[in-house]
């Protein structure tokens, strides 16, 4: 499974430009002991400007580079925290409603509806000013957001598991509920819901950097959004300080997106043979 | 055709009901959050005017009905949800209804423009790449449709600005209009338009970009069924086939893609109008986060939800009536 997602070069690239990111975040410390806040020199200056500042300094003189390095630790962080939260909540509900059936299902589905139908962008917006912008909040408004694709995804497998024979036979033994459940439906109908866990992480970093530039992110934590935020004022002359974090934002999207599609094609047998 | 029109009426209604279920959810939660923040409407008043007395906040708690039981307050906002009434806003000294039906337009004519550039787009060049697949314009499409694909709206808007208005200045940074100019009407339409060209442009990015990859992936499917070997062996023309018989059928999923992707769009909104300052709903929103006027940031949730419901069910009607196969499924 990991050879055949490696083997294609999509996963390669992939997986490639996200083992970079996870290695910016890990050696922040050890690269710019001093921190992203730390004013290095003086404001607005441009890339290669001086040796040592490859990436310019910001409208405070803070190093952009550094800012950067910290960002993907934020971004990274964040996304696969929001992911795992809104996996639980999602097969969770999925699974409940795709399993129960009837009444259980409707008002869940409903539930799920209604939570699709709010404009999720607006949505997390709201709860982090009502809930305070702190990285926990954030990651919650995020989970809430994203969690009813999930939900859907793993119903429409479990339905389909449920009516397979050996879940009927679990049945027919005496099993107790809970564990056909999680021996014996779950394991069989997650695989898809695998594949939508790197775009959700994609979409999850997407909605932080969002949030962060309308001014809404962690005001004690730098990530790439609140660098984008920090030089939109200048937009029209240092241009660079909005630019470089959000190609960042972009390559590590693209790294999740070309992953999904790697593990997605790896998973179904219809393209193996491609 | 009766069993097909009784059948189509009783789905309907069965959307009808569960879009008001689903709409009475949202009023619920609403409410919720309302109560999740901390302070009332009092508070608010007491903090602006700053001469109120414990007596005088508790004689407007109890006439406007703050000092009830949560249900009774629940069941007033829900009536009052029904009436219209989707409170006060006192920053801006106006009802919630009437400050956001007066952004409404704004974003629904971005909204819309973007869709429809998205599905045209994105459907062509979807199209495009299918006639042409596995050759190098099929891989050159492919590639900056993973890039699009991977550029969050606001990137997108802001690399726009500095492009074509800050470098190039060939269009308006923000606005809807050009302030202060007499227009005749033709001439407004031509600067609206040419105010819309960015934002429209800046959403519908991420649109195009699925939109392609839906459009070239079904039309794939489409080419290899038989009835498209047919229409050919029956001497049809190639674009007569494409469009009529293949484009038809491809179509379909976009337009699910489409009702899906509605609410998005509207989250969206919120970013490119801040970008562009365009007075739309999107920016009464975030306006409204920092004056921490949460009335107005729910009213705005709550009809973005509605018109969102209501698009849905156009779509499905829409839906029913390209393919009259659709499963109208319980």
């Amino acid at each position: 499974m990991l050879r055949r997602v490696l083997l294609s070069p999509a996963g390669f690239v992939g997986l490639f430009l996200l083992l970079m990111i996870i290695g910016m975040a890990l050696s922040a410390g050890y690269f710019f002991p001093k921190g992203p806040w730390a004013l290095v020199a003086r404001p607005y200056m441009w890339p290669g400007q001086r040796p040592g500042l490859p990436f310019g300094t910001d409208s405070l003189g803070r190093n952009i580079l550094a800012a950067i390095f910290y960002g993907a630790r934020v971004s990274l962080i964040v996304g696969l925290v929001a992911t795992v939260c809104a996996l639980v909540v999602g097969i969770t509900v999925g699974s409940l409603a795709g399993y129960f059936g009837r009444g259980v299902d409707a008002v869940l589905m409903r539930i799920t509806d209604a939570f699709q139908t709010i404009p999720g962008f607006l949505f997390a917006i709201v709860l982090v000013s009502i809930l305070s912008p702190s990285v926990t909040n954030i990651v919650i408004a995020i989970a809430v957001v994203s969690w009813p694709p999930v939900a859907r995804l793993t119903r429409a497998e479990v339905l389909r598991v449920r009516e397979t024979e050996y879940v009927q036979s679990c049945k027919i033994i005496g099993m107790s509920t809970p564990r056909i459940i999680l021996t014996q439906v779950l394991p069989n109908s997650l695989s898809p819901v695998i594949v939508v866990a790197a775009v959700l992480v994609a979409t999850a970093i997407i909605t932080e950097a969002g949030l962060s530039f309308l001014g809404l992110g962690d005001p004690n934590v730098m990530s790439w959004g609140t660098l984008i935020n920090v030089g939109r004022p200048s937009i029209r002359s240092t241009w660079f300080i909005c630019v470089l974090p959000g190609l960042f934002v972009v390559m590590t999207v693209l790294a999740l997106n070309l992953l999904g599609d790697a593990i997605n094609d790896a998973l179904n047998p219809h393209f193996r043979k491609r | 055709m009766t069993a097909l029109n009784r059948h189509l009426l009783h789905y309907l209604g069965w959307r009808l009901l569960q879009s008001l279920v689903v709409s009475t959810i949202v009023v619920i939660g609403s409410f919720m959050l309302l109560h999740l923040v901390p302070g009332d409407m009092v508070d608010v008043l007491g903090g602006q005017r700053g001469d109120m007395d414990a007596e005088l906040m508790a004689t407007l708690r109890a006439r406007y009905g703050l000092d009830q039981p949560m249900l009774v307050q629940l069941f007033h906002y829900v009536t009052g949800v029904l009436q219209g009434d989707l409170g006060y806003s006192f920053r801006n000294s106006n009802t919630v209804l009437s400050l956001v039906l007066q952004r409404l337009p704004a974003t629904i004519l971005l909204v819309v423009c973007s869709v429809a550039v998205a599905v045209f787009i994105g459907t062509l060049a979807g199209v495009f790449a299918a006639r042409h697949v596995h050759r190098p314009i099929d891989v050159i499409i492919s590639m900056v449709v993973l890039i699009f694909y991977a550029t969050p709206v606001f990137m997108t808007g802001l690399g726009l600005v500095i492009i074509f208005s800050v470098k190039l200045k060939l269009l308006p940074v923000g606005g809807l209009t050009t302030p202060g100019v007499d227009m005749t009407t033709l001439q407004l339409i031509g600067d609206v338009a040419q105010h819309l060209i960015l934002p429209v442009l800046s959403l519908s990015l991420f649109y195009i970009a699925i939109y392609a990859r839906l459009a070239r992936a079904s039309m794939l499917q489409v080419l290899n069924q038989d009835y498209i070997r047919t229409a050919y062996a029956k001497g049809l023309g190639t674009s007569h086939v494409i469009i009529g018989h293949a484009l038809r059928n491809a179509l379909l999923p976009v337009v699910t893609m489409v009702g899906l992707q509605i609410a998005e769009l509207f989250g969206g909104a919120v970013l490119t109008e801040t970008i562009f300052s365009l007075p739309g709903v999107g920016r009464l929103a975030y306006d409204s986060v920092f004056e921490r006027d949460y009335p107005l940031i729910l009213g705005v949730l709550l009809v973005c939800s509605f018109v969102i419901i209501l698009v849905n069910l156009i779509i499905d009607l829409i839906y029913t009536l390209l393919d009259p196969r659709v499963e109208v499924s319980r």
